[in-house]
């Protein structure tokens, strides 16, 4: 067995019940769903987590883009076999949006990598700290505007 | 009633069975656990900034490094990505090729897992048959790319080498011997009772605990969950073997330590068929000397002895991966350390440290 | 007058002379006591040298010690972070002297294919100092095995490392 990419009839459903939140690539073969409104955000995902069943969050991953941050979260589901790709784009002064971990539990670990390496901030997660790096580390490296410091720590 | 107070105890970053440099903050009443942390990071090497300044040929070895017991499979799980997102068709016979190496490297990782459940346990003989046992399959690859342990065997568009009929030899006969193998362990730690008496109902995980924590692999079989993406979301040419996947009852750490046994005669198994079928022609694609995959972004998964081994690469259509994210198997699994702890003893959170087995290269990335 | 002149014929092929220093230098290069502490890849390695096939045991190196109170010698075998460096430098001041330090690999030795990381200690000798390093990523165990044979005509011959810093 193989598994699909979200059918499109599913994200058109999607898209009429989120009309101006959602975008997505409809000339593309599998688009991915873009969310452009932050408080819309939670409940297209709880909406994407109940009525479509996507019972897994396989990983979060955060790019930094020029001008916007974007947190990709990849979705399986394993009842329906089907997979999609959820894009949220962040502004760069306010990189921050809502935590998935009620919604999804293995959230926690993966938000707090990508709070620790990349800088975004998830909102009431329960324990947002850095997870990698050591608790006094200055910046967050995955950027792409980090530059390391001069041998740090090398006398200290 | 008569309370104690709660004390925190510090186990690692260096401790014999943390296997590797995994740091567990533990808060104890008495001898029991009340909470577990797990603190990591210790083995932090930054390895998805440096993927981004090289280019994807010059990734492949960082694979390697990952999950070191494995690597096979991470060469395989990135090269997989890699060609998908470049949309590169590959060799039938590089297929089986990479499915046989893959499955070697599964049961060679499983081997591990025996020895470390087993010195950890306190039973030492019990490391060195699977120790002795693994070497075999390290001189297969040996033999086949001069590696002991990071082979980067498999690159993308096929593999390196093609088999020699040596090799061919050395491989019939492992698999002639495997089943003796697993007859030694089982009589070794398998039917020994205090063996069993510290598996047996220890470190309970529930099927729908594992699901909610995104638990993958063996960890989650073993709580009776049939998700194997070997079947539920086939590659490669996984789906012309026969195989069955082991599923556990109750998700103690018994039923964690049997699935993996089991697993390797059905690695075993796909091997036997693979190397039966292999068919004629060529080893590698045709893969341009600088791979430049078009602009856009993919998530991949395969089946790591661990879990899900997954890759989200974002290309920008250079030569070089604009962002390269890797979701590890271990990684993950660890969040579930607090469940199997709380309320057991301390000698327990060294069992089940062992049969969730971590490697730490993979935890940290 | 040499002490060897004065010992009678009678004991000559019965008694060997030399001098406690040589002794116990002697003892010290047969018996090193490893600690259990292994980084990362080079661990694995570690573990095979000890076990069946490469057997460390036949040289007398197999007792590793999970305490560095035990412990005599510091098989540094994986990658250093920047994190691991302080409970590395604090293993290294727990264990009693005299003891040695091999540097296992790459990574253990320069920073290897990590070197440029930002995390990524270039060396294990800019924290704890050095006595032996063993190329290759990662080493073989007939590499180990070969760094801890020449570790111990270090131990026996400390002039022999005198000589060459001049």
């Amino acid at each position: 067995m193989k598994r699909r990419y979200m059918g499109r009839d599913k994200l058109y459903t999607l898209k009429k019940d989120f009309p101006t939140d959602i975008d997505f690539d409809d000339a593309a073969e599998n688009p991915s769903l873009i969310i452009r409104s932050l408080p819309y955000f939670p409940k297209i995902m709880h909406s994407l987590n109940t009525q479509h069943k996507f019972d897994m969050l396989s990983n979060i991953t955060a790019v930094d883009y020029d001008d916007y941050f974007e947190v990709v979260y990849d979705l399986t589901s394993r009842i329906n076999s089907e997979e999609l790709m959820v894009k949220v784009p962040l502004a760069k002064a306010s990189p921050a949006l809502e935590t998935m971990t009620a919604l999804w539990p293995e959230a926690d670990f993966h938000e707090r990598e990508q709070y620790d390496l990349m800088g975004i901030i998830f909102l009431h997660h329960p324990n947002l700290q850095r997870i990698l790096l050591p608790d006094d580390f200055i910046g967050y490296p995955l950027q792409k505007s980090y530059r390391q410091a001069e041998k740090e720590g090398e006398n200290g | 009633m008569i309370k104690t107070e709660t004390y925190q105890l510090s186990m690692g970053p260096v401790h014999p069975s943390t296997h590797g440099v995994l740091q567990v903050l533990l808060t104890l009443d008495g001898e029991k656990v009340v909470d577990s942390v797990p603190c990591m990071g210790y083995l932090h090497r930054g390895i998805e900034k440096l993927m981004e300044a090289r280019t994807y040929f010059q990734c492949l070895p960082y694979t390697d490094r990952l999950d070191y017991v494995s690597a096979m499979n991470n060469n395989f799980s990135y090269c997989h990505a890699v060609e998908k997102l470049a949309a590169i068709d590959i060799p039938e016979k590089a297929q089986y090729l990479r499915v046989i190496m893959a499955e070697l490297n599964r049961i060679a990782s499983h081997m591990i897992f025996i020895g470390s459940l087993a010195v950890d346990i306190g039973a030492t003989t019990g490391m060195i048959y699977p120790f002795r046992d693994r070497e075999r399959i390290l001189d297969i690859f040996n033999e086949l790319c001069g590696a002991r342990m990071t082979y980067s065997y498999i690159r993308i568009g096929g593999v390196r080498s093609d088999l020699s009929s040596a090799i061919v030899d050395m491989i019939n006969k492992f698999l002639a011997d495997l089943p003796s193998m697993l007859d030694e362990y089982n009589n070794l730690l398998t039917g020994n009772e205090i063996f069993q008496h510290r598996l047996k109902g220890t470190s309970l995980l529930s099927g729908e605990q594992a699901r909610r924590l995104g638990i993958t692999g063996p960890m989650l079989r073993a709580s009776g969950i049939d998700y194997d993406l070997r079947k539920d979301n086939t590659y490669s040419s996984y789906d012309n073997f026969e195989f069955s996947v082991p599923l556990g009852k109750n998700g103690d750490n018994w039923d964690r330590y049997i699935v993996r046994v089991k697993e390797i005669s059905e690695s075993a198994k796909i091997i036997r068929q693979a190397l039966d079928g292999i068919p004629d022609g060529q080893i590698t694609a045709k893969v341009p000397k600088v791979l430049r995959p078009p602009k856009g972004e993919i998530y991949d998964t395969t089946e790591g002895p661990r879990g899900e081994v997954g890759y989200h690469i974002v290309s920008d259509g250079s030569a070089k991966p604009y962002r390269i994210h890797i979701r590890r198997p271990s990684f993950i699994n660890l969040q579930a350390l607090n469940i199997l702890c709380k309320g057991y003893l301390v000698g327990d959170v060294v069992v089940a440290m062992s049969t969730i087995d971590p490697i730490l290269g993979e935890v940290d990335c | 007058m040499e002490i060897v002149d004065i010992v009678p014929d009678v004991l000559k092929n019965n008694v060997m002379i030399t001098t406690i220093d040589g002794l116990f230098k002697w003892a010290r290069s047969n018996s090193l006591w490893p600690l259990t502490s292994g980084l990362s890849c080079c661990a694995i390695e570690m573990m095979c040298a000890a076990a069946a096939r490469f057997d460390l045991a036949r040289f007398g190196y197999e007792v590793f010690r999970p305490s560095p109170r035990q412990a005599d010698l510091f098989i540094v075998a994986g990658t250093l972070t920047w994190k691991m460096a302080p409970p590395l430098k604090r293993l290294y001041e727990q264990m009693p002297n005299p003891k040695y330090v091999i540097a296992m690999g790459s990574c253990a030795n320069e920073g290897g294919p990590f070197a440029d990381a930002y995390s990524v200690v270039p060396g294990v000798d800019k924290i704890i100092p050095v006595d032996v390093f063993i190329p290759g990523c990662p080493p073989r165990p007939e590499a180990l095995i070969y760094g801890m044979l020449q570790l111990k005509e270090k131990i026996r011959h400390p002039e022999i490392i005198q000589k060459v810093k001049k």
